[in-house]
């Protein structure tokens, strides 16, 4: 009951801020924070999936922190940029996020469940050598993959 | 004039129902299979690099051992419904016999001698060997049965009528490969690309008939759902290194570390289940394809 009021004001603060920042700037704010988001793991994942192609010497101290990052971005609050009304539907082509994100018996929210927990996974043994690495790294593109599945609209 | 055009009229009857006896739906002899039997490790091999679980588990399944069928795939032709090809002996495919099984891969014959639809992809697996469908067969049969009735496909008319694919086999159904391959991994990935995961089915575009333009081998195609485009995987306009194709179908990621999504995640699913060694033959083949028209 407590925390009610509180996430009540959190919404209410974020929308406001949404509004104010789409009203200043071009495109949408949450679709810009969202791909954002999406190309930081991109990121990551060059150092990781690198090491685990082979292209990149692995290198324990790098797919640690890299790793980290990934888990670290799967665990961030991000409702706020994932907000009904910034679908396909509402926004064209400005992004591939499909409306199905939102309807009823959605598991987009659960996936980014088991996202976090194979981030962390792979936090935690990006450290014991290239094969536990890649290993787990697989466990985090299944769920990308889970995700951009069902609830992404493909290309072009 | 009157009798000469009722002439032509019958002769082209005789024809046609000449050709249509001639393109019948063919079934295997039974003496084909008689002294094979079946590995079903090897069968799980087949079955995940044939993709099969990709359009007969249930429509948002997860889960690739279950065939109970009902997606439902919508193209310029009709909507085709997978069927259930569980081994329920009632609604699925247990109570067939392996030749039955090779006939409907291999010919695209239904046990009760009807042409199948080309949606399902028996210009690919017409290239299996014999042994990997007894293989398959095998494995299929260890899957659980699933208990859901079997519906109808909404085709239109012309291309309902199904004794029209006995001449559309005559055209489309080419048994010989398709790219030349003359190193024993170029074998194995044309194998694995050209008789099992029909990569082909949708990377390729198709005629007016719906049969694969050869001459534009892998070059992408429209997405048959009519949402987006199949991408070329040919040098025209795809450059990934060997090692690229390999990892993105083992994981999923692209070059870029964006990941598969769409039909392609599906495929990445089976992929994934083949070895190393498989997926880079697979990688191979695509990397040896020459520029499509």
């Amino acid at each position: 009951m407590s925390r009610l009021p509180m996430i009540i004001a959190s919404v209410a603060v974020v929308a406001t801020a949404g509004i104010a920042i789409a009203g200043s700037h071009g495109g949408n704010p949450a679709v810009k924070a969202r791909q954002a988001h999406m190309s930081l793991y991109a990121f990551n994942m060059a150092t990781l999936g690198g090491m685990a192609k082979g292209e990149i010497e692995y290198n324990a101290d790098a797919a640690k922190a890299a790793a980290g990052n990934m888990a670290a971005l799967s665990t961030l609050a991000q409702g706020a940029y994932w907000v009904p009304g910034t679908s396909t539907a509402e926004l064209g082509e400005e992004t591939r996020a499909l409306p199905k994100i939102w309807e009823a018996g959605s598991t987009a929210g659960e996936i980014g469940g088991r996202m976090a927990e194979a981030a962390q996974q792979l936090a935690a043994v990006a450290g014991d050598g290239k094969d536990a690495m890649a290993g787990a790294l697989g466990g985090v593109g299944k769920e990308c993959s889970a995700c951009h599945k069902g609830y992404r609209q493909p290309q072009e | 004039m009157k009798r000469f055009l009722l002439g032509v009229v019958l002769l082209g009857l005789v024809v046609a129902a000449g050709v249509l006896w001639l393109t019948r739906p063919q079934h295997i002899a039974p003496e084909r299979f008689a002294n094979l039997s079946g590995d079903a490790a090897n069968g799980e091999t087949v079955y995940f690099a044939g993709g099969c679980a990709s359009c007969h588990k249930a429509e948002g399944s997860e889960d690739a051992l279950s065939l109970p069928g009902g997606r439902r795939f919508t193209t310029p032709f009709g909507t085709f419904v997978a069927p259930n090809i569980s081994s329920d002996a009632a609604t699925g495919i247990g109570d067939w016999t392996v030749v039955q099984f090779a006939s409907a891969l291999l010919n695209g014959t239904s046990p009760e001698g009807r042409h199948y639809f080309p949606a399902f992809p028996y210009t690919t697996y017409a290239r299996m060997t014999d042994q990997d469908v007894v293989d398959l067969w095998a494995f299929m049969q260890t899957l659980p049965a699933e208990d859901r009735a079997n519906e109808p496909h909404d085709i239109g008319f012309p291309f309902n009528i199904r004794l029209s694919l006995g001449p559309w086999k005559v055209l489309f159904l080419d048994r010989d490969w398709v790219q030349p391959a003359d190193t024993p991994e170029l074998q194995r990935g044309r194998y694995l690309v050209e008789a099992l995961g029909h990569c082909a089915e949708c990377h390729t575009p198709r005629n007016i008939l719906g049969g694969a333009k050869t001459a534009s081998w892998m070059g992408g195609a429209p997405n048959p759902s009519g949402k987006g485009k199949i991408p070329d995987i040919t040098p025209k306009s795809f450059d990934w290194s060997a090692t690229d194709i390999a990892y993105y179908l083992e994981s999923g990621f692209t070059p870029e570390f964006d990941s598969a999504g769409g039909e392609m995640a599906e495929v990445v699913a089976n992929m994934a289940r083949l070895s190393p060694e498989d997926r880079a033959a697979i990688a191979a083949y695509v990397k040896a394809l020459p520029a499509a028209n």
